[in-house]
């Protein structure tokens, strides 16, 4: 197999005394779909801007296309991000502007480009992602799903060579939710992308992943292509694709257990 | 809750913020633009209230010190100390509160906001320095805000107290204006309150958008940063008020 896109060795990673990252090993292969899934608060989105270089690991690291992230200079990690597309949580489209300069801000900052190439440009990526007529639109009058298409065709403007994808799913009605589980394969496979996937719904997500990865409590608990995780025996991935409430991964927040707290509560 | 050490990595916080800020200016004179747009908006938030409360200071100016001149047949120095007591004093101070009230929260807010729904962050992970782009210009845009409201503030002023001075007490017009001509000094009264005005400008929006980049990304961190940011710089403005007046006029 080709060299891993992205190689996180040892991985540490604490928020105060709260330990979310505790040694963990993770590649993630060219060209395909990766997953990673977990519980909730786990620190799947801390992940992802572990990698993009915002936050700092405490001992570890993390290797993309080569270049260990957090060892690169200012310019240079700025040159690695515009090869990394990201797709948060909200969207994260700037509210001052309409959906066409959204769309037209990486290329206007990052390119010489005229404005009819921009022009161009924008629109196909708009296109794209199935909202050609919206680019007049400010992003306070889209929907949470019409937001996070924007959001894509902003992403993917620049070209990128891998895309990282916050919870694309959450909050989505059906038909949004099958357009956006279509796009990500769809741009996927047509432009050769590298895309990592992070979100808890498992069935979207099993259906359009190459690879799975499982973390739980700082930890790497499952990692293998689709069919391998699908027919695991781990009663640790068993619990997350079935989805049951209680199992080796805790439903509670750790802390003392209710039966003691309601003891106290009585002396 | 104010914890000394805390405090102290706040201001430490700050000001590498602040250098980090300042590094990011050179680089708005090719985009000039991102400051007039910021100036705009921070004028069209402002500028109705700076001439409001700028006239209205005048007026009471003017009855209050009428009232007192009058008694000592000194009438036609109405002018003079209008003039002073704006240009040296309130001018600078009242437009500073009134700016710290109005543009600084609306720009503690906005950051804050940006920083929430995450905006900040995705200029980031574009490759473009949210602190270059978002948070210099309207630094600077607060920066070279603030002289030109206070100097508004200053000029509708003393017309405010022109209008009760001369208007409405009977103070003879050619006495009220002569008498700034003759006994304002340019550079002790005028410049002084020019300086003044640009330190203040400089605090406020540095507490400013310092509060607004530094909030707990959710509603109630916005929320309290900006109160934070109207108290802190408010304070700051009055106690560097002191500072500034007790070099210059001694
Ligand atoms: N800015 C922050 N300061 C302190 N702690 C934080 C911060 N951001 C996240 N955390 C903590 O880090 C942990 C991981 O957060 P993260 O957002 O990465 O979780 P997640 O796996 O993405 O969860 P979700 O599925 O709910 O989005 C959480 O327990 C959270 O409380
Ligand atoms: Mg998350």
């Amino acid at each position: 197999m080709a060299q891993p896109l992205v190689q996180i060795r040892n991985l540490h990673f604490a928020r105060g005394d709260k330990i979310i990252f505790d040694g963990v090993d993770m590649d993630i292969q060219a060209g395909r779909i990766t997953a990673v899934m977990g519980p909730s608060g786990t620190g799947k989105t801390t992940l992802l801007k572990l990698i993009g270089g915002q936050l700092i690991p405490d001992q570890g690291e993390i290797i993309v296309d080569g270049q260990n992230v957090h060892r690169l200079k200012r310019a240079d990690l700025y040159r690695l991000r515009k090869k990394m597309g990201m797709l948060f949580q909200s969207g994260a489209l700037l509210t001052d502007l309409s959906v066409f300069e959204n769309i037209a801000y990486p290329l206007r900052e990052h390119t010489n480009l005229s404005d009819s190439m921009i022009r161009s440009m924008v629109l196909i990526k708009l296109q794209a992602v199935g909202l050609s007529t919206a680019h007049g639109l400010m992003p306070s009058e889209l929907s949470g799903g019409m937001a996070r298409r924007v959001a894509l065709a902003r992403a993917l403007a620049l070209d990128p060579m891998m895309i990282m994808y916050d919870e694309p799913f959450t909050g989505q009605d059906p038909i949004s939710l099958g357009v956006l589980v279509k796009l990500i394969r769809d741009t996927n496979h047509a432009l050769k992308l590298t895309s990592i996937l992070v979100s808890h719904d498992v069935t979207e997500t099993l259906s359009i992943a190459d690879d799975v990865t499982i973390i739980s409590e700082g930890k790497l608990v499952a990692h293998g292509t689709r069919d391998e995780i699908m027919h695991s025996e781990s009663p640790w991935v068993r619990q997350f694709v079935d989805g049951e409430a209680d199992g080796p991964v805790p439903f509670h927040y750790p802390g003392d257990s209710i039966e003691h707290q309601l003891m106290q509560e009585v002396k | 809750m104010i914890h000394p050490v805390n405090s102290l990595t706040r201001l430490g916080r700050g000001t590498l913020f602040l250098l980090k800020v300042l590094a990011g200016i050179p680089q708005l004179f090719v985009r000039f633009g991102l400051v007039t747009k910021q100036m705009y908006s921070v004028g069209v938030q402002t500028l109705l209230i700076i001439l409001v409360a700028g006239l209205f200071v005048g007026m009471v100016l003017a009855l209050q010190l009428h009232y007192t001149l009058s008694t000592f047949g000194a009438e036609d120095t109405l002018g003079l100390l209008v003039d002073l007591a704006l240009v040296r004093e309130l001018g600078p101070v009242v437009a500073a509160l009134l700016f710290a009230g109005r543009a600084g929260s609306a720009l503690t807010a906005e950051i804050g906001l940006m920083k929430a729904t995450e905006q900040l962050s995705g200029l980031e992970m574009m490759a473009v320095d949210p602190v270059e782009r978002i948070i210099a210009p309207r630094f600077l845009a607060g920066f070279l805000s603030l002289p030109l409201l206070a100097a508004i503030f200053s000029a509708v002023g003393i017309l405010g107290g022109y209008m009760v001075g001369v208007d409405f007490l009977g103070v003879d017009s050619g006495a009220f204006w002569s008498q700034i001509q003759a006994k304002v000094d340019f550079y002790d009264d005028v410049m002084n309150g020019v300086i003044k005005s640009i330190v203040f400008g400089f605090i406020v929006s540095w507490i400013a958008v310092f509060e607004g980049y530094d909030c707990l990304p959710t509603s109630e961190g916005v929320a309290s940063a900006t109160t934070r940011t109207v108290v802190n710089s408010s304070l700051a403005v009055l106690g560097m008020d002191f500072v500034l007046t007790a070099i210059m006029f001694n």
